[in-house]
């Protein structure tokens, strides 16, 4: 069964801009695809799309049945917590530990404190950040800044894992290390759609590869 | 509904730490707060113990009824009947014009004057002790028994108390107004503070929208920073105006023993002080509601 499918979408931002033209494509449960392309061929916007953080101007974009682009706002935030998302600059709270940036999704979508707090420290032992649970984040080297970050984004054990170029500041034995993780999680059953323009990487990996030029999938 | 609860504990607990955390804003904020509600709270507690004093000195409001000096015996008492007779008066004294008369004389040095009189000038007299200090009962009762027969002149002593009333009043307007330029000042100022902190936590409200947070969870903590500090500024009014009081309570008690007399001011009661604390606190989150909902809808969907 199709967990993501795209039907028609296009979406055109103020300005005039259109980042994606009449795009269609599905991802079935428990699939690892790479989504690939040149810089602005509409990766991020695609991803942005199926969290719902844009709005498709044209065609519907369906998440696990559900019609991403004519949710209610109210229903939005239930959506995403099923997705986990590795953005781009997506930060860190440097105001606390690397424990509580982990926590937060499960205090956000009210996990019980004490069972909450086991899976934060089993989210960072997969990661490889136990030993640094008490740390600031900010002390954390870029390799394990952007590791905290997907222990952030699968915490709260989402069906589908997103990610937009989590790669893309790394050196080749991080990124590595990262694209294995996301691997590992797509043979526990989730399913995880990553958009990244190094090739080299998505070699490695047998998997499906959407290919995005100027806003239209090859 | 833990969850729920385990929410508003976290939010209030962010909360006071958020404040406790930048002690020299959270003071300033306060203070501004506590004085902008100190000055019509303070009128207002002034204004009662006028109000009090007022009420204690005019226990007896009288009516003087001066009758015309060719009133009949007959006459008079058909008058001190209707007196007696009217609704709100508790007593009816008679003074009859020889006895005025021997009051005058009792007077010192005016018992020549009296001699020389070929006739007794004073009239028969009734003092009416009114029921109620009401300044309207008091009205209606003059103009009632101006109208009666052989009834040559009402005199009310309870002008003053008119006036006093009067002025009572309008300061009363006064303060209303007054509370409600400074209650507006209240929520301008939490709308001021919440929108500095919207702006300070904006990477940690974005995150929060993506990782799945409603939007309730969201507004909860700045609702709590906007009651909280209305509540604080509250504390901060009652301090002020307790000692405010107490300080005007020393230099009367001088005055009043000079005078021979018990002046104190009193102090607010509970229910007052329960009255300016809960108004702070909605006013504060009433300030945290518009802050919110301009800076937090205004964010694009990011």
């Amino acid at each position: 069964m199709a967990i993501i499918a795209l039907h028609q979408v296009s979406k055109r931002y103020p300005g005039g801009f259109e980042a994606l033209k009449a795009v269609s494509f599905s991802v079935e449960s428990g699939e690892m695809l790479f989504l690939t392309g040149h810089s602005g061929a509409g990766k991020t916007t695609l991803l942005k799309l199926i969290a719902a953080i844009e709005r498709a101007n044209g065609g519907t974009v369906l998440v696990n049945g559900q019609n991403v682009s004519s949710m209610r706002s109210s229903a939005i935030p239930y959506l995403r917590r099923n997705l986990g998302l590795v953005f781009q600059g997506q930060k860190l709270l440097y105001d606390r530990s690397v424990f509580d940036n982990v926590m937060l999704p499960l205090i956000v979508t009210g996990q019980p404190y004490r069972e909450a707090a086991r899976r934060a420290r089993a989210a960072l032992d997969k990661v490889g950040l136990l030993t640094r649970e008490k740390a600031n984040p900010v002390t954390l080297s870029g390799g394990e800044q952007q590791r905290l970050c997907v222990a952030r984004a699968v915490v709260n054990r989402p069906a589908i894992l997103l990610a937009d170029e989590p790669t893309a500041s790394l050196d080749a034995a991080y990124a590595d290390e990262i694209m294995e993780m996301f691997y590992a999680f797509h043979q526990v059953g989730v399913t995880v759609l990553v958009a990244t323009h190094d090739q080299q990487l998505i070699g490695k990996y047998r998997k499906r590869v959407l290919m995005l030029d100027h806003g239209r999938l090859q | 509904m833990r969850v729920w609860l385990q929410h508003h504990r976290l939010s209030l607990a962010q909360t006071t730490a958020r404040l406790s955390n930048s002690p020299f804003a959270t003071t300033l904020n306060v203070l501004a707060i506590g004085v902008a509600l100190a000055l019509p709270f303070g009128v207002y507690c002034m204004l009662s113990n006028l109000e009090s004093l007022s009420r204690k000195i005019s226990v007896d409001p009288q009516l003087t009824v001066f009758l015309a000096r060719d009133a009949a015996k007959a006459e008079v008492a058909a008058v001190e009947t209707r007196l007696r007779g009217a609704r709100g008066v508790r007593a009816v004294r008679f003074i009859s014009r020889d006895a005025a008369l021997a009051d005058l004389g009792r007077a010192g040095g005016m018992q020549e004057v009296i001699a020389s009189l070929p006739q007794n000038p004073l009239p028969d007299a009734f003092v009416v002790t009114l029921a109620t200090s009401d300044p309207i009962l008091a009205d209606r009762l003059e103009l009632e028994f101006k109208g009666l027969p052989k009834v040559a002149y009402v005199q009310a002593d309870s002008a003053w108390v008119r006036r006093l009333d009067a002025l009572l009043r309008l300061g009363r307007t006064g303060v209303v107004l007054l509370a409600g330029l400074l209650g507006l000042a209240l929520v301008a100022v939490t709308f001021n503070t919440i929108r500095l902190q919207i702006l300070t936590q904006r990477d940690e409200i974005e995150l929060c929208r993506l990782i799945g947070a409603t939007h309730a969870y969201i507004r909860r903590p700045f609702f709590y920073l906007g009651s909280l500090l209305g509540m604080l500024g509250g504390v901060a009014a009652l301090g002020i105006v307790g000692a405010g009081l107490a300080f005007l309570n020393r230099d009367l008690g001088a005055l009043a023993q000079l005078y021979g007399a018990d002046l104190r001011l009193a102090f607010p009661n509970p229910q007052e002080m329960g009255a300016v604390l809960g108004s702070a606190a909605v006013l504060g989150w009433l300030g945290a509601y518009i802050s919110v909902s301009r800076h937090l809808l205004e964010a694009p969907r990011r």
